[in-house]
Protein backbone atom coordinates (compact mmCIF):
# COMPACT_ATOMS: atom_id res chain seq x y z
CA UNK A 1 0.00 0.00 0.00
CA UNK A 2 2.88 2.31 0.72
CA UNK A 3 4.14 2.54 -2.81
CA UNK A 4 0.78 3.15 -4.43
CA UNK A 5 1.40 6.81 -5.10
CA UNK A 6 3.90 6.96 -7.92
CA UNK A 7 6.44 9.77 -8.12
CA UNK A 8 5.43 12.84 -10.08
CA UNK A 9 5.81 12.70 -13.82
CA UNK A 10 9.03 14.21 -15.15
CA UNK A 11 9.25 17.49 -17.05
CA UNK A 12 6.46 18.96 -15.00
CA UNK A 13 7.43 22.41 -16.18
CA UNK A 14 6.97 21.89 -19.89
CA UNK A 15 3.79 19.97 -19.11
CA UNK A 16 2.08 23.15 -18.01
CA UNK A 17 3.54 25.52 -20.55
CA UNK A 18 0.35 25.74 -22.52
CA UNK A 19 -2.16 25.83 -19.80
CA UNK A 20 -3.35 28.12 -17.05
CA UNK A 21 -2.76 27.55 -13.35
CA UNK A 22 -6.29 26.42 -12.81
CA UNK A 23 -8.21 24.40 -15.36
CA UNK A 24 -11.78 24.67 -14.21
CA UNK A 25 -13.08 22.02 -16.56
CA UNK A 26 -11.15 19.50 -14.45
CA UNK A 27 -13.91 19.59 -11.85
CA UNK A 28 -16.41 18.57 -14.49
CA UNK A 29 -14.22 15.63 -15.41
CA UNK A 30 -14.05 14.33 -11.86
CA UNK A 31 -17.61 15.32 -10.92
CA UNK A 32 -19.44 12.07 -11.76
CA UNK A 33 -16.80 9.99 -10.06
CA UNK A 34 -16.52 12.27 -7.04
CA UNK A 35 -20.28 12.30 -6.45
CA UNK A 36 -20.29 8.52 -6.46
CA UNK A 37 -17.43 8.31 -4.00
CA UNK A 38 -18.92 10.92 -1.70
CA UNK A 39 -22.20 9.03 -1.57
CA UNK A 40 -21.26 5.36 -1.69
CA UNK A 41 -17.95 5.48 0.12
CA UNK A 42 -17.48 8.53 2.32
CA UNK A 43 -21.06 9.02 3.41
CA UNK A 44 -21.44 5.24 3.66
CA UNK A 45 -18.42 4.83 5.92
CA UNK A 46 -19.68 7.60 8.18
CA UNK A 47 -23.14 6.06 8.36
CA UNK A 48 -21.68 2.67 9.10
CA UNK A 49 -19.58 4.09 11.89
CA UNK A 50 -22.57 5.91 13.36
CA UNK A 51 -24.89 2.92 13.18
CA UNK A 52 -22.41 0.75 15.02
CA UNK A 53 -23.24 2.77 18.16
CA UNK A 54 -26.98 2.46 17.69
CA UNK A 55 -29.47 -0.28 18.43
CA UNK A 56 -31.68 -0.29 15.37
CA UNK A 57 -33.84 -2.79 13.54
CA UNK A 58 -34.52 -0.86 10.31
CA UNK A 59 -37.96 0.19 11.52
CA UNK A 60 -38.73 1.61 14.90
CA UNK A 61 -36.68 3.90 17.05
CA UNK A 62 -32.92 4.19 17.00
CA UNK A 63 -31.36 4.29 20.39
CA UNK A 64 -27.80 5.38 21.02
CA UNK A 65 -26.18 2.58 22.95
CA UNK A 66 -22.54 3.62 22.98
CA UNK A 67 -20.18 0.69 22.78
CA UNK A 68 -22.86 -1.86 23.66
CA UNK A 69 -22.82 -3.47 20.20
CA UNK A 70 -19.08 -3.97 20.41
CA UNK A 71 -19.28 -5.22 23.96
CA UNK A 72 -22.01 -7.65 23.01
CA UNK A 73 -19.76 -9.11 20.32
CA UNK A 74 -17.05 -9.89 22.82
CA UNK A 75 -19.54 -12.04 24.70
CA UNK A 76 -21.28 -13.48 21.64
CA UNK A 77 -20.35 -17.18 21.19
CA UNK A 78 -21.55 -17.18 17.57
CA UNK A 79 -19.31 -14.23 16.76
CA UNK A 80 -16.40 -16.06 18.37
CA UNK A 81 -17.22 -19.17 16.36
CA UNK A 82 -17.49 -17.33 13.04
CA UNK A 83 -14.31 -15.38 13.76
CA UNK A 84 -12.59 -18.67 14.51
CA UNK A 85 -13.87 -20.09 11.21
CA UNK A 86 -12.51 -17.11 9.30
CA UNK A 87 -9.19 -17.55 11.05
CA UNK A 88 -9.24 -21.20 10.04
CA UNK A 89 -9.82 -20.21 6.42
CA UNK A 90 -6.90 -17.79 6.54
CA UNK A 91 -4.39 -20.22 8.02
CA UNK A 92 -5.36 -23.02 5.64
CA UNK A 93 -6.16 -21.30 2.36
CA UNK A 94 -3.25 -18.85 2.29
CA UNK A 95 -0.32 -21.26 2.75
CA UNK A 96 -1.87 -24.03 0.63
CA UNK A 97 -2.54 -21.58 -2.14
CA UNK A 98 0.95 -20.09 -2.07
CA UNK A 99 2.62 -23.49 -2.15
CA UNK A 100 0.36 -25.00 -4.81
CA UNK A 101 0.51 -21.85 -6.93
CA UNK A 102 4.31 -21.80 -6.75
CA UNK A 103 4.57 -25.49 -7.65
CA UNK A 104 2.27 -24.97 -10.63
CA UNK A 105 4.28 -21.95 -11.73
CA UNK A 106 7.59 -23.80 -11.45
CA UNK A 107 6.18 -26.71 -13.45
CA UNK A 108 4.93 -24.35 -16.16
CA UNK A 109 8.20 -22.43 -16.26
CA UNK A 110 10.01 -25.41 -17.76
CA UNK A 111 10.94 -25.61 -21.41
CA UNK A 112 8.32 -28.10 -22.48
CA UNK A 113 5.53 -28.08 -25.01
CA UNK A 114 1.96 -27.26 -24.12
CA UNK A 115 2.52 -24.91 -21.19
CA UNK A 116 0.07 -22.40 -22.71
CA UNK A 117 -2.66 -25.02 -22.70
CA UNK A 118 -2.04 -25.96 -19.07
CA UNK A 119 -1.88 -22.32 -18.05
CA UNK A 120 -5.22 -21.73 -19.77
CA UNK A 121 -6.78 -24.68 -17.95
CA UNK A 122 -5.38 -23.77 -14.53
CA UNK A 123 -6.66 -20.23 -14.86
CA UNK A 124 -10.13 -21.31 -15.98
CA UNK A 125 -11.68 -21.52 -12.49
CA UNK A 126 -10.55 -17.95 -11.73
CA UNK A 127 -13.03 -16.57 -14.23
CA UNK A 128 -15.82 -18.95 -13.21
CA UNK A 129 -18.82 -17.63 -11.30
CA UNK A 130 -18.33 -18.59 -7.66
CA UNK A 131 -21.96 -19.65 -7.40
CA UNK A 132 -21.58 -22.14 -10.24
CA UNK A 133 -18.39 -23.45 -8.63
CA UNK A 134 -20.05 -23.76 -5.24
CA UNK A 135 -23.01 -25.67 -6.68
CA UNK A 136 -20.86 -28.15 -8.55
CA UNK A 137 -18.73 -28.69 -5.43
CA UNK A 138 -21.91 -29.45 -3.49
CA UNK A 139 -22.43 -32.22 -5.97
CA UNK A 140 -18.79 -33.35 -6.15
CA UNK A 141 -18.15 -33.48 -2.41
CA UNK A 142 -21.44 -35.04 -1.36
CA UNK A 143 -20.94 -38.21 0.65
CA UNK A 144 -22.06 -40.29 -2.31
CA UNK A 145 -20.78 -37.84 -4.88
CA UNK A 146 -18.42 -38.31 -7.80
CA UNK A 147 -15.27 -37.55 -5.78
CA UNK A 148 -15.97 -40.38 -3.38
CA UNK A 149 -16.97 -42.60 -6.31
CA UNK A 150 -13.55 -42.02 -7.79
CA UNK A 151 -11.71 -42.38 -4.49
CA UNK A 152 -13.68 -45.53 -3.67
CA UNK A 153 -12.68 -47.04 -6.99
CA UNK A 154 -9.05 -46.00 -6.47
CA UNK A 155 -9.07 -47.36 -2.95
CA UNK A 156 -10.64 -50.58 -4.19
CA UNK A 157 -7.73 -51.22 -6.50
CA UNK A 158 -5.18 -50.82 -3.71
CA UNK A 159 -7.36 -52.36 -1.03
CA UNK A 160 -7.72 -49.28 1.17
CA UNK A 161 -10.65 -47.04 2.01
CA UNK A 162 -9.46 -43.59 0.95
CA UNK A 163 -12.89 -42.03 0.65
CA UNK A 164 -13.41 -38.60 2.14
CA UNK A 165 -15.61 -38.15 5.18
CA UNK A 166 -18.91 -36.35 4.73
CA UNK A 167 -17.35 -32.92 4.10
CA UNK A 168 -20.56 -30.97 3.60
CA UNK A 169 -22.70 -32.56 6.25
CA UNK A 170 -20.43 -32.77 9.27
CA UNK A 171 -19.61 -29.91 11.59
CA UNK A 172 -16.13 -31.29 11.94
CA UNK A 173 -15.11 -31.18 8.29
CA UNK A 174 -17.41 -28.65 6.61
CA UNK A 175 -14.74 -25.96 6.59
CA UNK A 176 -12.53 -28.20 4.47
CA UNK A 177 -15.08 -28.21 1.68
CA UNK A 178 -14.82 -24.42 1.59
CA UNK A 179 -11.02 -24.66 1.59
CA UNK A 180 -11.08 -27.10 -1.33
CA UNK A 181 -13.46 -24.94 -3.35
CA UNK A 182 -11.40 -21.80 -2.73
CA UNK A 183 -8.16 -23.53 -3.68
CA UNK A 184 -9.70 -24.81 -6.90
CA UNK A 185 -11.09 -21.39 -7.68
CA UNK A 186 -8.13 -19.13 -6.87
CA UNK A 187 -4.87 -21.03 -7.19
CA UNK A 188 -4.68 -20.20 -10.89
CA UNK A 189 -4.35 -16.54 -10.00
CA UNK A 190 -1.44 -17.25 -7.65
CA UNK A 191 0.16 -19.33 -10.37
CA UNK A 192 -0.03 -16.53 -12.94
CA UNK A 193 1.54 -14.02 -10.55
CA UNK A 194 4.32 -16.45 -9.60
CA UNK A 195 4.95 -17.35 -13.21
CA UNK A 196 5.57 -13.70 -14.05
CA UNK A 197 7.90 -13.44 -11.05
CA UNK A 198 9.85 -16.57 -12.04
CA UNK A 199 10.37 -15.21 -15.52
CA UNK A 200 11.93 -12.15 -13.94
CA UNK A 201 14.62 -14.11 -12.07
CA UNK A 202 17.94 -13.51 -13.89
CA UNK A 203 19.25 -16.83 -15.31
CA UNK A 204 22.83 -15.79 -14.46
CA UNK A 205 22.03 -16.05 -10.78
CA UNK A 206 20.72 -19.57 -11.09
CA UNK A 207 23.67 -20.56 -13.28
CA UNK A 208 26.14 -19.06 -10.84
CA UNK A 209 24.60 -21.09 -8.02
CA UNK A 210 24.83 -24.18 -10.19
CA UNK A 211 28.51 -23.57 -10.89
CA UNK A 212 28.99 -23.31 -7.15
CA UNK A 213 27.53 -26.78 -6.86
CA UNK A 214 24.07 -25.96 -5.53
CA UNK A 215 21.51 -28.68 -6.18
CA UNK A 216 18.03 -28.05 -7.55
CA UNK A 217 16.50 -27.77 -4.09
CA UNK A 218 19.25 -25.42 -2.86
CA UNK A 219 18.86 -23.22 -5.92
CA UNK A 220 15.14 -23.04 -5.30
CA UNK A 221 15.56 -22.41 -1.60
CA UNK A 222 18.43 -19.93 -1.72
CA UNK A 223 18.08 -18.19 -5.08
CA UNK A 224 14.61 -18.46 -6.55
CA UNK A 225 12.48 -18.10 -3.43
CA UNK A 226 14.31 -15.00 -2.16
CA UNK A 227 14.18 -13.47 -5.62
CA UNK A 228 10.41 -13.86 -5.89
CA UNK A 229 9.72 -12.82 -2.29
CA UNK A 230 8.08 -9.52 -3.35
CA UNK A 231 5.43 -11.56 -5.15
CA UNK A 232 5.08 -13.85 -2.16
CA UNK A 233 4.57 -10.86 0.07
CA UNK A 234 1.99 -9.34 -2.21
CA UNK A 235 0.10 -12.62 -2.65
CA UNK A 236 0.23 -13.29 1.08
CA UNK A 237 -1.34 -9.93 1.90
CA UNK A 238 -3.87 -10.12 -0.90
CA UNK A 239 -5.02 -13.63 -0.08
CA UNK A 240 -5.21 -13.01 3.61
CA UNK A 241 -7.48 -10.03 2.97
CA UNK A 242 -9.47 -12.18 0.55
CA UNK A 243 -9.86 -14.92 3.16
CA UNK A 244 -11.03 -12.35 5.71
CA UNK A 245 -13.77 -11.41 3.25
CA UNK A 246 -14.86 -14.92 2.28
CA UNK A 247 -18.62 -15.14 1.92
CA UNK A 248 -20.14 -16.58 -1.25
CA UNK A 249 -18.37 -19.95 -1.18
CA UNK A 250 -19.74 -21.15 2.17
CA UNK A 251 -23.01 -19.25 1.74
CA UNK A 252 -23.93 -21.18 -1.39
CA UNK A 253 -22.21 -24.48 -0.70
CA UNK A 254 -22.91 -25.18 2.98
CA UNK A 255 -25.12 -22.22 3.96
CA UNK A 256 -22.55 -21.75 6.70
CA UNK A 257 -23.58 -24.99 8.33
CA UNK A 258 -24.02 -27.45 9.71
CA UNK A 259 -24.52 -25.57 12.98
CA UNK A 260 -22.48 -22.54 11.88
CA UNK A 261 -19.43 -24.76 11.56
CA UNK A 262 -18.41 -23.24 8.23
CA UNK A 263 -19.91 -19.77 8.65
CA UNK A 264 -17.40 -16.96 8.12
CA UNK A 265 -17.59 -13.58 9.83
CA UNK A 266 -18.96 -11.88 6.73
CA UNK A 267 -21.93 -14.22 6.67
CA UNK A 268 -22.59 -13.34 10.29
CA UNK A 269 -22.64 -9.68 9.25
CA UNK A 270 -25.13 -10.58 6.55
CA UNK A 271 -27.26 -12.58 8.97
CA UNK A 272 -27.41 -9.85 11.58
CA UNK A 273 -28.20 -7.15 9.07
CA UNK A 274 -30.63 -8.86 6.74
CA UNK A 275 -32.12 -11.74 8.68
CA UNK A 276 -32.22 -10.47 12.26
CA UNK A 277 -32.29 -6.80 11.10
CA UNK A 278 -29.79 -5.82 13.75
CA UNK A 279 -28.10 -3.08 11.79
CA UNK A 280 -26.06 -1.75 14.69
CA UNK A 281 -24.58 -5.08 15.64
CA UNK A 282 -23.89 -5.97 12.00
CA UNK A 283 -22.05 -2.67 11.51
CA UNK A 284 -20.01 -3.27 14.64
CA UNK A 285 -18.89 -6.64 13.23
CA UNK A 286 -17.99 -4.94 9.95
CA UNK A 287 -15.80 -2.49 11.86
CA UNK A 288 -14.14 -5.30 13.74
CA UNK A 289 -13.34 -6.85 10.39
CA UNK A 290 -12.02 -3.55 9.06
CA UNK A 291 -9.78 -3.03 12.05
CA UNK A 292 -8.39 -6.55 11.73
CA UNK A 293 -7.68 -6.16 8.02
CA UNK A 294 -6.18 -2.73 8.54
CA UNK A 295 -4.03 -3.89 11.43
CA UNK A 296 -2.89 -6.92 9.49
CA UNK A 297 -1.89 -4.82 6.48
CA UNK A 298 -0.03 -2.38 8.70
CA UNK A 299 1.90 -5.09 10.52
CA UNK A 300 2.75 -6.78 7.25
CA UNK A 301 4.06 -3.57 5.76
CA UNK A 302 6.33 -3.20 8.77
CA UNK A 303 7.51 -6.77 8.68
CA UNK A 304 8.17 -6.96 4.99
CA UNK A 305 11.66 -5.48 5.29
CA UNK A 306 12.63 -8.53 7.29
CA UNK A 307 11.89 -11.16 4.72
CA UNK A 308 11.15 -9.50 1.42
CA UNK A 309 14.12 -9.10 -0.85
CA UNK A 310 13.95 -6.15 -3.24
CA UNK A 311 16.30 -5.58 -6.11
CA UNK A 312 18.02 -2.20 -6.12
CA UNK A 313 15.31 0.40 -5.74
CA UNK B 1 15.18 -18.93 -13.78
CA UNK B 2 15.99 -20.36 -17.17
CA UNK B 3 13.05 -22.46 -18.22
CA UNK B 4 14.83 -25.66 -19.04
CA UNK B 5 15.82 -27.53 -15.93
CA UNK B 6 13.40 -30.40 -15.67
CA UNK B 7 12.96 -30.34 -19.42
CA UNK B 8 16.41 -31.80 -19.97
CA UNK B 9 16.07 -35.45 -19.13
CA UNK B 10 13.41 -37.68 -20.59
CA UNK B 11 12.52 -38.94 -17.13
CA UNK B 12 12.09 -35.40 -15.81
CA UNK B 13 9.87 -34.56 -18.72
CA UNK B 14 7.62 -37.57 -18.22
CA UNK B 15 7.21 -36.86 -14.51
CA UNK B 16 6.43 -33.25 -15.26
CA UNK B 17 3.78 -34.11 -17.83
CA UNK B 18 2.16 -36.64 -15.54
CA UNK B 19 1.92 -34.01 -12.80
CA UNK B 20 0.67 -31.30 -15.15
CA UNK B 21 -1.97 -33.56 -16.65
CA UNK B 22 -3.08 -34.69 -13.21
CA UNK B 23 -3.41 -31.06 -12.13
CA UNK B 24 -5.25 -30.23 -15.32
CA UNK B 25 -7.70 -33.07 -14.76
CA UNK B 26 -8.42 -31.85 -11.22
CA UNK B 27 -9.01 -28.31 -12.47
CA UNK B 28 -11.21 -29.48 -15.33
CA UNK B 29 -13.17 -32.18 -13.50
CA UNK B 30 -15.79 -29.82 -12.04
CA UNK B 31 -16.51 -28.42 -15.51
CA UNK B 32 -16.75 -31.89 -17.01
CA UNK B 33 -19.11 -33.07 -14.27
CA UNK B 34 -21.18 -29.93 -14.72
CA UNK B 35 -21.59 -30.41 -18.46
CA UNK B 36 -22.17 -34.18 -18.28
CA UNK B 37 -24.79 -33.99 -15.53
CA UNK B 38 -26.52 -31.14 -17.37
CA UNK B 39 -26.88 -33.20 -20.55
CA UNK B 40 -28.56 -36.30 -19.12
CA UNK B 41 -31.76 -36.90 -17.15
CA UNK B 42 -31.34 -36.94 -13.38
CA UNK B 43 -31.87 -40.69 -13.32
CA UNK B 44 -28.72 -41.11 -15.39
CA UNK B 45 -26.70 -39.26 -12.77
CA UNK B 46 -28.29 -41.24 -9.94
CA UNK B 47 -27.38 -44.50 -11.67
CA UNK B 48 -23.98 -43.12 -12.73
CA UNK B 49 -24.70 -44.37 -16.23
CA UNK B 50 -24.70 -41.99 -19.13
CA UNK B 51 -25.81 -43.86 -22.26
CA UNK B 52 -25.20 -41.78 -25.37
CA UNK B 53 -28.72 -42.23 -26.68
CA UNK B 54 -30.13 -40.42 -23.64
CA UNK B 55 -28.26 -37.15 -24.24
CA UNK B 56 -30.74 -34.31 -24.14
CA UNK B 57 -31.00 -30.57 -23.93
CA UNK B 58 -34.26 -30.90 -22.03
CA UNK B 59 -32.60 -29.80 -18.77
CA UNK B 60 -31.71 -26.47 -20.29
CA UNK B 61 -35.25 -25.97 -21.53
CA UNK B 62 -36.58 -27.06 -18.15
CA UNK B 63 -34.34 -24.58 -16.29
CA UNK B 64 -35.94 -21.76 -18.23
CA UNK B 65 -39.38 -23.20 -17.45
CA UNK B 66 -39.13 -23.69 -13.66
CA UNK B 67 -37.16 -20.47 -13.16
CA UNK B 68 -37.41 -17.08 -14.83
CA UNK B 69 -33.94 -17.78 -16.10
CA UNK B 70 -34.45 -15.67 -19.21
CA UNK B 71 -35.23 -12.73 -16.99
CA UNK B 72 -32.18 -13.40 -14.81
CA UNK B 73 -30.05 -13.58 -17.91
CA UNK B 74 -31.34 -10.27 -19.28
CA UNK B 75 -30.84 -8.64 -15.87
CA UNK B 76 -27.30 -9.94 -15.58
CA UNK B 77 -26.43 -8.94 -19.12
CA UNK B 78 -27.91 -5.44 -18.83
CA UNK B 79 -26.34 -4.74 -15.44
CA UNK B 80 -22.95 -6.13 -16.42
CA UNK B 81 -22.70 -4.24 -19.70
CA UNK B 82 -23.87 -0.96 -18.16
CA UNK B 83 -21.56 -1.26 -15.16
CA UNK B 84 -18.57 -2.16 -17.32
CA UNK B 85 -18.98 0.68 -19.81
CA UNK B 86 -20.05 3.22 -17.20
CA UNK B 87 -17.32 2.37 -14.75
CA UNK B 88 -14.54 2.61 -17.33
CA UNK B 89 -15.89 5.89 -18.76
CA UNK B 90 -16.34 7.56 -15.38
CA UNK B 91 -12.96 6.34 -14.19
CA UNK B 92 -11.32 7.44 -17.40
CA UNK B 93 -12.71 10.99 -17.17
CA UNK B 94 -11.54 11.36 -13.58
CA UNK B 95 -8.20 9.70 -14.27
CA UNK B 96 -7.60 12.12 -17.14
CA UNK B 97 -8.19 15.10 -14.86
CA UNK B 98 -5.96 13.66 -12.15
CA UNK B 99 -3.19 12.89 -14.61
CA UNK B 100 -3.25 15.74 -17.10
CA UNK B 101 -5.16 18.75 -15.79
CA UNK B 102 -4.23 21.29 -13.21
CA UNK B 103 -6.68 22.21 -10.49
CA UNK B 104 -6.78 23.07 -6.86
CA UNK B 105 -7.23 20.10 -4.55
CA UNK B 106 -6.02 17.61 -7.10
CA UNK B 107 -3.53 15.78 -4.90
CA UNK B 108 -5.79 15.85 -1.85
CA UNK B 109 -8.79 14.43 -3.69
CA UNK B 110 -6.65 11.78 -5.32
CA UNK B 111 -5.27 10.73 -1.96
CA UNK B 112 -8.84 10.30 -0.73
CA UNK B 113 -9.49 8.00 -3.67
CA UNK B 114 -6.45 5.95 -2.79
CA UNK B 115 -7.57 5.73 0.83
CA UNK B 116 -10.84 4.14 -0.25
CA UNK B 117 -8.88 1.18 -1.65
CA UNK B 118 -8.24 0.19 1.97
CA UNK B 119 -11.90 0.01 2.93
CA UNK B 120 -13.36 -3.48 2.70
CA UNK B 121 -16.69 -3.63 0.92
CA UNK B 122 -18.31 -5.20 3.99
CA UNK B 123 -18.07 -1.87 5.80
CA UNK B 124 -20.02 -0.05 3.12
CA UNK B 125 -22.49 -2.89 2.49
CA UNK B 126 -25.04 -1.99 5.16
CA UNK B 127 -24.99 1.81 4.75
CA UNK B 128 -25.18 1.47 0.98
CA UNK B 129 -28.18 -0.77 1.36
CA UNK B 130 -29.77 1.93 3.56
CA UNK B 131 -28.86 4.67 1.07
CA UNK B 132 -30.38 2.68 -1.79
CA UNK B 133 -33.52 2.06 0.26
CA UNK B 134 -33.86 5.74 1.11
CA UNK B 135 -33.43 6.70 -2.53
CA UNK B 136 -36.34 4.37 -3.30
CA UNK B 137 -34.06 2.21 -5.44
CA UNK B 138 -34.48 -1.10 -3.62
CA UNK B 139 -35.08 -3.89 -6.14
CA UNK B 140 -34.40 -1.72 -9.20
CA UNK B 141 -31.74 -1.66 -11.89
CA UNK B 142 -30.42 1.55 -10.36
CA UNK B 143 -29.57 -0.33 -7.17
CA UNK B 144 -27.72 -2.99 -9.12
CA UNK B 145 -25.89 -0.58 -11.39
CA UNK B 146 -25.17 2.80 -9.80
CA UNK B 147 -22.93 1.78 -6.87
CA UNK B 148 -20.88 -0.35 -9.28
CA UNK B 149 -20.03 2.61 -11.49
CA UNK B 150 -17.35 3.98 -9.21
CA UNK B 151 -14.05 2.19 -8.99
CA UNK B 152 -11.05 3.72 -7.27
CA UNK B 153 -8.90 0.96 -8.68
CA UNK B 154 -9.84 1.62 -12.32
CA UNK B 155 -9.33 5.35 -11.76
CA UNK B 156 -5.94 4.77 -10.20
CA UNK B 157 -4.71 2.38 -12.91
CA UNK B 158 -5.91 4.64 -15.72
CA UNK B 159 -4.30 7.67 -14.11
CA UNK B 160 -0.98 5.83 -13.96
CA UNK B 161 -1.32 5.00 -17.62
CA UNK B 162 -2.26 8.52 -18.70
CA UNK B 163 0.76 9.90 -16.89
CA UNK B 164 3.02 7.73 -19.01
CA UNK B 165 1.79 9.25 -22.27
CA UNK B 166 4.14 11.99 -23.54
CA UNK B 167 2.96 15.46 -22.58
CA UNK B 168 3.92 16.85 -25.98
CA UNK B 169 0.81 15.26 -27.42
CA UNK B 170 -1.41 17.41 -25.21
CA UNK B 171 0.65 20.49 -25.80
CA UNK B 172 0.54 20.10 -29.57
CA UNK B 173 -3.21 19.58 -29.49
CA UNK B 174 -3.72 22.59 -27.25
CA UNK B 175 -1.74 24.81 -29.61
CA UNK B 176 -4.12 23.68 -32.30
CA UNK B 177 -6.96 24.82 -30.07
CA UNK B 178 -8.22 21.46 -28.83
CA UNK B 179 -10.26 21.47 -25.63
CA UNK B 180 -9.60 19.14 -22.71
CA UNK B 181 -12.60 17.05 -23.67
CA UNK B 182 -11.25 16.67 -27.16
CA UNK B 183 -7.80 15.70 -25.91
CA UNK B 184 -9.43 13.08 -23.70
CA UNK B 185 -11.64 11.71 -26.45
CA UNK B 186 -9.26 11.84 -29.38
CA UNK B 187 -5.85 11.26 -27.82
CA UNK B 188 -6.21 9.54 -24.47
CA UNK B 189 -9.03 7.12 -25.25
CA UNK B 190 -7.49 5.69 -28.42
CA UNK B 191 -4.06 5.39 -26.80
CA UNK B 192 -5.40 3.66 -23.72
CA UNK B 193 -7.43 1.06 -25.57
CA UNK B 194 -5.37 -1.95 -24.38
CA UNK B 195 -5.49 -1.02 -20.70
CA UNK B 196 -9.17 -0.10 -20.96
CA UNK B 197 -9.85 -3.49 -22.50
CA UNK B 198 -8.05 -5.20 -19.61
CA UNK B 199 -9.96 -3.17 -17.04
CA UNK B 200 -13.22 -3.73 -18.87
CA UNK B 201 -12.71 -7.47 -18.88
CA UNK B 202 -12.03 -7.40 -15.16
CA UNK B 203 -15.10 -5.24 -14.50
CA UNK B 204 -17.19 -7.49 -16.71
CA UNK B 205 -16.38 -10.72 -14.92
CA UNK B 206 -16.53 -9.08 -11.49
CA UNK B 207 -19.97 -7.67 -12.22
CA UNK B 208 -21.29 -10.83 -13.86
CA UNK B 209 -20.09 -12.98 -10.96
CA UNK B 210 -20.98 -10.49 -8.21
CA UNK B 211 -23.01 -12.02 -5.43
CA UNK B 212 -23.31 -10.20 -2.11
CA UNK B 213 -24.50 -6.82 -3.38
CA UNK B 214 -27.24 -8.09 -5.74
CA UNK B 215 -28.27 -10.53 -3.01
CA UNK B 216 -28.85 -7.63 -0.65
CA UNK B 217 -30.61 -5.14 -2.95
CA UNK B 218 -32.92 -7.43 -4.91
CA UNK B 219 -36.13 -8.86 -3.56
CA UNK B 220 -38.05 -10.28 -6.52
CA UNK B 221 -37.40 -12.51 -9.50
CA UNK B 222 -37.92 -9.47 -11.70
CA UNK B 223 -34.56 -8.05 -10.59
CA UNK B 224 -32.45 -11.04 -9.63
CA UNK B 225 -29.26 -11.71 -11.53
CA UNK B 226 -28.14 -15.20 -12.52
CA UNK B 227 -25.94 -15.92 -9.48
CA UNK B 228 -28.71 -14.89 -7.08
CA UNK B 229 -31.38 -16.79 -8.98
CA UNK B 230 -29.16 -19.86 -8.99
CA UNK B 231 -28.50 -19.69 -5.26
CA UNK B 232 -32.26 -19.58 -4.57
CA UNK B 233 -32.65 -22.48 -6.95
CA UNK B 234 -30.25 -24.51 -4.79
CA UNK B 235 -32.54 -23.97 -1.83
CA UNK B 236 -35.63 -25.12 -3.71
CA UNK B 237 -34.33 -27.94 -5.88
CA UNK B 238 -31.39 -29.20 -3.85
CA UNK B 239 -31.30 -32.58 -5.58
CA UNK B 240 -32.37 -31.67 -9.10
CA UNK B 241 -28.74 -31.89 -10.11
CA UNK B 242 -29.44 -31.98 -13.82
CA UNK B 243 -31.24 -28.64 -13.64
CA UNK B 244 -28.74 -27.10 -11.21
CA UNK B 245 -25.87 -28.05 -13.48
CA UNK B 246 -27.64 -26.72 -16.55
CA UNK B 247 -28.19 -23.45 -14.70
CA UNK B 248 -24.55 -23.34 -13.64
CA UNK B 249 -23.38 -23.89 -17.21
CA UNK B 250 -25.55 -21.00 -18.36
CA UNK B 251 -24.20 -18.84 -15.53
CA UNK B 252 -20.58 -19.30 -16.46
CA UNK B 253 -20.86 -19.54 -20.24
CA UNK B 254 -20.66 -15.82 -21.16
CA UNK B 255 -17.52 -15.15 -19.14
CA UNK B 256 -16.01 -18.44 -20.27
CA UNK B 257 -16.53 -17.58 -23.94
CA UNK B 258 -15.04 -14.15 -23.40
CA UNK B 259 -12.07 -15.76 -21.64
CA UNK B 260 -11.44 -18.20 -24.46
CA UNK B 261 -11.67 -15.39 -27.03
CA UNK B 262 -9.50 -12.85 -25.24
CA UNK B 263 -7.36 -14.96 -22.96
CA UNK B 264 -4.40 -12.62 -22.80
CA UNK B 265 -6.46 -9.53 -22.03
CA UNK B 266 -8.29 -11.53 -19.40
CA UNK B 267 -5.25 -12.74 -17.54
CA UNK B 268 -3.73 -9.29 -17.78
CA UNK B 269 -6.88 -7.57 -16.54
CA UNK B 270 -7.38 -9.89 -13.61
CA UNK B 271 -3.77 -9.90 -12.45
CA UNK B 272 -3.40 -6.15 -12.92
CA UNK B 273 -6.60 -5.36 -11.04
CA UNK B 274 -6.02 -8.07 -8.47
CA UNK B 275 -2.61 -6.64 -7.79
CA UNK B 276 -3.96 -3.14 -7.44
CA UNK B 277 -1.41 -1.92 -9.94
CA UNK B 278 1.54 -2.80 -7.77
Amino acid sequence: MSDLAAPAAPSRRSFFRWRPEQQWEAYLFILPSLLGFLLFVFLAVSISFGISFVDWGLTGPRGFVGLANYRELLRDPVFARTAGNTLFYIVTIVPFQLILGLLMAIALNQAIRGTELFRMIYFLPVVTAIVAGAIVFRLLLARNGPVNDALGWLGGTIGLDVRLPDLLGSARYSKWSVVLLTLWKNTGFTMVVYLAALQGVPPELVDAAKVDGAGAWQRLRNVTIPMISPSTFFLFVLQTIGAFQLFTEPFVMTRGGPAQSSMPVVQYIYQNAFQYTRMGKASAIAWFLFIFIFGFTLIQNRMQQRWVHYETE
Amino acid sequence: MRPNEAGRSLFGRVVLYVLLILGGLIMLAPFVVMVVVSLWPNTAFMARRFPLDQITLANYVETFRVLPFGRYFINSAFVTVTVTIGQILIASLAAFAFARLRFRGREAIFLLYLATLMIPSQVTLIPNFLIIRNLGWYDTYAALIVPGLFSALSTFLLRQFYRSIPIDLDDAARIDGASSLRIWGQIMLPLSRPIMAALAVFAFQASWNDFLWPLVVTGTDQMRTIPIGLSYFVGQYATAWNLLMAGSVIALLPVLILYLLAQKTFVQGITMSGMGGR
